[in-house]
């Protein structure tokens, strides 16, 4: 019972959140959208938690809310962009954006209600949220996904490092 | 009782805001937050399906999609500085020269 209840409360508020860092009608300056994003990421935390993945709560708060959106946050304000929200949208684009979407979510949620794929699903999940098994998983069947993203992110550092140098020679 | 569905059902409406985000918007900022939030749809289905299924390489799979995606945030980030350096624009309507 508190469970669907806050099952309700966190995808209301993820969902509300994310609508307004797309279309939100009081204010179209990219500051408000990263600190609805905030919003949003922080329910979808609270979701996590729900479905008993405490690690990936912890991590989704660290690196989106923590990481991210303030590297999101430091571009906008570093490129000084106040001329752009006066823009006007046009309201074809708008209006076909709406339909492309709204169609995909009906196309998404007839597939999800008629496949019938609840009835694979466990009654009674055994995963505890405890993260030493995810750790095991994550070193031993994992291992080098685990270190081919290490380098990754080690060439993301020196990719974004050389982009943003002032001559590019 | 909260079952499957729901969550993917939430899943599915956040993608669909995501895309409508990368639909309507022509700030390139907000068009990367519109991609995040497609990212997250991804995420939250596979750790609902990891949840209801029992299986843990979902969240796995989960936890490499988000180191993925602070890399490619890095460097688009980097990117779009590198282009308002030249430019001074971050709409997406003045940057249209591979247009035909």
């Amino acid at each position: 019972m508190i469970e669907t209840l806050f099952f309700i409360t966190f995808a209301l508020l993820t969902l509300i959140c994310a609508l307004l860092v797309v279309a939100n009608p009081f204010s179209r300056n990219p500051v408000t959208s990263a600190m609805f994003l905030v919003l949003t990421i922080i329910s979808m935390a609270g979701l996590f938690v729900l479905l008993n993945a405490f690690f990936l709560a912890a991590v989704q708060v660290v690196v989106y809310a923590g990481a991210v959106i303030v590297l999101f946050l430091f571009v906008i304000m570093l490129l000084d962009i106040e001329e752009e929200e006066r823009r006007k949208l046009k309201q074809f684009s708008v209006y076909s954006g709406i339909l492309v979407a709204g169609v995909v979510a009906v196309i998404a949620i007839t597939a999800i209600l008629s496949s019938g794929i609840g009835a694979y699903a466990s009654a009674s999940p055994v995963i505890q949220g405890n993260p030493a098994p995810l750790g095991k998983i994550l070193f031993r069947d994992y291992l080098l996904p685990f270190e081919i993203l290490s380098i990754l992110l080690l060439v993301a550092m020196v990719g974004a490092i050389l982009l943003s140098k002032k001559d590019l020679k | 009782m909260i079952q499957f569905e729901h969550y993917l059902i939430v899943s599915a409406l956040l993608f669909c805001i995501g895309l409508l985000g990368v639909l309507t918007r022509k700030n390139l900022l907000v068009l990367y937050m519109s991609l995040e939030l497609m990212l997250n749809a991804a995420n939250l289905a596979l750790v609902a399906a990891s949840r209801f299924h029992d299986n843990l390489n979902g969240q796995i799979m989960v936890f490499f999609i988000i180191t993925v995606a602070a890399a490619e945030v890095s460097v688009g980030l980097a990117l779009i500085v590198a282009l308002f350096r030249r430019r001074q624009t971050t709409n997406v309507q003045d940057l249209s020269e591979l247009k035909l």
